[in-house]
């Protein structure tokens, strides 16, 4: 079979002579292997007329999988892609100040339309792909958005839905016209190559408008709203300006050593400030190239296509990758099980040894050389992280175990700590100072500091201007220039920052022991038979849990053991889980203080879901909201009863709905218990 | 002007079973037909008609005015008119991409010497018809299969494969016999979107033998209903499902019970 094109490493590989070259300091590329000097750039559309118009304008600066190809754009096409697309919305007669909304996937023309916004002044904010109509209509009225580009009839179809209540909405912008004609008569709508059309004849009225304005741009005007996490509220617009962004992007550049040629694949939501920090505002002031996916369905295939030098992951992804590995392994044949095994214990133990920074035993060294080539390699290749240098991880506490599994197969997992407000991150670990209890030192430049209430406290320019048309939250939010993280934590003798829980999650039973329930779900967590825990306690007598079984490894661990059972809701209800999950929790109690311990759970029934508003779009909890929904549940925790009635409907597949009464098991512990027999879980 | 296909007086009889009688049916360019009826109504025989599997005893089916009632199904795949299977007719060990690329078969121009040497001729159609396969996958949603060896694949994606390979033979006209039938809600729904897609982004004009009414009633410009190998009803969907005789023969049948 002949490829139009060969699969993409060879094409991508190419992009390597330059790196080494880079790397050795080869005059060739001079000043294009730097990252981008304040003088350069102090707003991002001057980053991107700075590498457009430099001697890196014919790298590639994104490459979009399209038709099966890598399409690659240079920085001098990028910039453009961006000159028109300003002009498109010049031409639309879009003020300074205005926002433009964006609902996509990260396709280029996220970033053209982010750009050329930014471009004539305007601000962009990104909306998650994944929100339903209402949210939508939210996201659209509380950033103010004049113009929305929305990827596709899908979400073109939200926008009419709530399109009323949207009045400030001028014009619609789709990057995809399929499926589209039936809305062709209709002014709301403009396709995006109308926009650069537009923008192509306003060019040629106008010349150089939108390279004057870029010049003339102001580094502290926003150009950038993210929606803050909102575990508590609804999510507020954070306002992000030039100097936040790119003040970020410089110190995290220069501590990590990101350089043109590097490899990024942009697959978490645009909208989200961790995505926005790496592939827009670190990527334009190092130079790397940002890769989008085909589509969202693809990303793994083609993770392993491009090979990136640097990764960004939130926990719940380095957690899959793990479990993916330890089922699959599972499945395999004794004899690979065996080396696998060996080989992790090998990765383990120099893991460790380098943690406490103590010196790895010759004898281990060269089991651990031999185990890369043989093992380590050829996981990590699976994952298509064959040349990664970096990786990070940020958003919640990632487990131990987790962190140790990765450095065991050569994987350089580092956590990072930031939020929305502070440009995504200020604090990250260091190569070869990595305490996994930790978040790292914090960026130079950035001060931190610790309230009297144990909140840690931010200033520094990375920190933003305050929330959008919220002048009380904002004010809330800072004293004196400080910002309020709303995170309680210490900073350690090491100079590390460590994050305990938020401020107002951490709660007290009523005995008054103060403890954290997002620490003890995290430790509950880390089983990988338990996919999501709920722990409650706060003003009650003790410390009580509601547990989401993880289905695939729970379903695995069933069949291995010849248990059928039908569905979710089935398997959640077996007794025999509750046994395995009554040592998993046992396991996590032997850790905990007696007062923090787990004194009853019980099983859900039903998975946690963020459709269902019981988790956030970002994956936590909503404890109150849970406590709620769950009532009968709760309560059955707190009264001594050893099983409750609940009904619940269920949605089946075919559409038809059936309500049905289930009766949940409370599994109850004293807290001094071990659990059964030797650790089931336990692998190496 | 006369129809793009246009089926006069079709007859069909296998020994004393008469599955067609006196057929009429016409479809215009950029149509949407579809084409319902009790089990065992001949909706398949008539479709197998049309595409070259059956031969009639009688009558006769033209295409854009040529008659090619007794052409083979490759002719006729070749003038333009393809089809997707009711039970899905894929080679089950090869990969999407290369059912795919097989289908445009049909399209390829150059002889063994180019394809020997794989220079000129030969490498610019490959290329170009990776190409058309491509914009296919994309058409179709199957991106993250490209690789996949079909028979892995779950039965509502091995269906959208064999839409797909149909849509690869450039077709004029599209025959889709029960393309949903077997499929989940949400899967139904995504097929009935592709089909109004093909209809009209590439302007294909489709023939559709369906099961479900709701389906039929949403998507087609207009109805035939088959019963005993007759035509009995034909017209918009809205009239049709008025029709008494049609809800005698289709309609009553479904409520005592309706197997695929």
């Amino acid at each position: 079979m002949t490829l139009v094109q060969a699969p993409q490493p060879a094409r991508v590989a190419s992009a390597q002579p330059e790196t080494a070259a880079a790397a050795a300091g080869a005059p060739a590329w001079g000043r294009a292997s730097q990252p981008l000097t304040l003088e350069q750039a102090r707003t991002l559309p001057q980053a991107l007329w700075a590498r457009g118009t430099g001697p890196d304008r014919h790298r590639p600066a994104l490459r979009h999988k399209e038709f099966g190809i890598w399409n690659e754009v240079t920085w001098e096409q990028y910039l453009e892609h961006v000159r028109w697309t300003a002009q498109g919305l010049l031409a639309l007669g879009t003020q300074p100040g205005e926002t433009v909304a964006v609902i996509a996937d990260n396709i280029p023309e996220w970033y053209y339309m982010e750009l050329a916004a930014q471009a004539i002044g305007a601000v962009v904010a990104g909306i998650y792909q994944s929100s339903v109509a209402r949210e939508v209509a939210y996201g659209v009225h509380a950033t103010g958005a004049v113009l929305v580009l929305a990827e596709d009839q899908e979400q073109v179809d939200k926008l009419l839905e709530v399109r009323d209540q949207i009045p400030g909405v001028r014009r619609v912008i789709y990057q995809d016209p399929r499926g589209m004609r039936r809305y062709r008569d209709d002014p709301w709508f403009l396709s995006f190559a109308e926009l650069v059309e537009l923008g192509k004849e306003h060019e040629r009225r106008h010349p150089g408008r939108v390279d004057r304005l870029v010049a003339e741009g102001d580094p502290d005007a926003v150009c950038l709203m993210c929606f803050s996490s909102g575990t508590t509220d609804l999510p507020k617009p954070v306002m992000l300006t030039h100097r936040n962004v790119l003040s970020m992007g410089r110190q995290f550049t220069a501590i990590e050593g990101f350089r043109p040629g590097d490899d990024y694949l942009s697959f978490l939501p645009l909208a989200w400030m961790g995505e926005q920090m790496m592939a827009v505002a670190t990527g334009m002031v190092a130079g790397f190239t940002v890769n989008c996916p085909e589509e969202v369905e693809t990303i793994e295939h083609d993770l392993r296509e491009i090979g990136p030098h640097l990764i960004f992951s939130p926990p719940r992804v380095w957690e899959a990758h793990m479990r993916q590995i330890r089922v699959k392994m599972e499945d395999s044949t004794w004899l690979k099980r065996q080396v696998f095994r060996w080989g992790l214990n090998v990765g383990l133990k120099v893991a460790d040894l380098r943690f406490a920074g103590k010196p790895v035993p010759l004898g281990l060294k060269l089991l651990n050389r031999f185990f890369h080539y043989s093992l380590y390699r050829l996981i990590q290749d699976r994952f298509g992280f064959l040349r990664l240098r970096k990786a990070y991880t940020a958003g919640a506490a990632l487990g131990p175990d987790v962190f140790r599994f990765f450095h065991a197969i050569g994987v350089n997992l580092k956590q990072g700590y930031g939020q929305t407000e502070t440009s995504g991150i200020f604090c990250v670990h260091r190569d070869g100072d990595i305490k996994f209890e930790t978040v790292g030192t914090p960026f130079p430049g950035v001060e931190v500091k610790v309230s009297e209430q144990g909140e840690i406290l931010v200033k520094g320019d990375i920190v933003c201007k305050g929330y959008y048309r919220r002048e009380d939250a904002t004010q809330k939010a800072f004293t004196d220039g400080w910002l309020h993280t709303g995170d309680a934590g210490y900073i350690d003798p090491d100079g590390h920052l460590v994050i305990i829980d938020r401020l107002q999650d951490v709660m007290r039973t009523q005995a008054g022991e103060v403890f954290s329930p997002q620490f003890i779900e995290n430790k509950l967590k880390f089983s990988h038979y338990i996919k999501e825990a709920v722990v409650f306690g706060d003003g009650l007598p003790y410390v009580a849990a509601l547990i989401n079984i993880d289905a695939a490894t729970v379903g695995k661990w069933a069949e291995d053991r010849r248990l059928s059972y039908t569905t979710y809701l089935d398997l959640s209800q077996k007794p025999e889980v509750a046994r395995l999950i009554w040592d998993e929790v046992a396991r996590v109690n032997a850790w905990l203080k007696p007062e923090h311990r787990i004194r009853r759970f019980a099983l859900l029934y039903k998975l946690l879901d963020a459709d269902d508003e019981e988790l956030t779009r970002t994956g936590k909890v909503r404890r109150n909201l849970i406590a709620q929904r769950y009532r009968p549940l709760f309560e059955a925790l707190y009264d001594g009863r050893s099983e409750v009635p609940v009904r619940t409907t269920m949605h089946y597949q075919d559409g038809r709905v059936a309500e049905l009464e289930v009766r949940v098991a409370i599994q109850s512990l004293t807290g001094e218990e071990a659990p059964h027999g030797l650790p089931v879980a336990a692998i190496g | 002007m006369p129809h793009q296909l246009e089926v006069t007086g079709l007859n069909l009889a296998f020994g004393g079973l008469r599955a067609l009688v006196d057929v009429n049916l016409y479809v215009d360019a950029g149509e949407l037909v579809a084409i319902i009826g009790p089990n065992g109504a001949g909706k398949t025989s008539l479709i197998n008609c049309i595409n070259g599997f059956y031969r009639p005893q009688g009558g006769a089916i033209l295409l854009e005015g040529r008659n090619i009632t007794r052409l083979p199904p490759h002719a006729i795949a070749a003038l333009g008119i393809a089809r997707a299977f009711q039970n899905v007719e894929l080679f089950r060990g090869m990969t999407v991409l290369e059912n795919l690329t097989l289908a445009r078969h049909l399209h390829l121009r150059y002889g063994i010497a180019h394809a020997l040497a794989y220079y000129g001729r030969a490498r610019a159609e490959e290329a170009a018809n990776r190409r058309f396969v491509e914009e296919i996958l994309d058409f179709m949603e199957l991106e993250p299969y490209r690789h996949k060896v079909v028979g892995t694949l779950a039965y509502g994606i091995q269906k959208r494969v064999e839409m797909a390979r149909a849509l690869c033979l450039e077709p004029k006209i599209l025959l889709l016999d029960e393309p949903m039938a077997g499929m989940t809600v949400a899967e139904k729904e995504d097929m009935a979107r592709f089909i109004m897609d093909v209809n009209e982004e590439r302007g294909t004009s489709i023939v559709l033998i369906e099961h479900d009414l709701n389906v039929v009633m949403d998507l087609s410009n207009r109805v035939y209903v088959l019963n005993f190998g007759q035509v009995i009803a034909s017209g918009p969907p809205h009239q049709v499902a008025r029709d008494p005789r049609v809800i005698e023969a289709y309609l009553g049948q479904e409520q005592a019970g309706d197997g695929a």
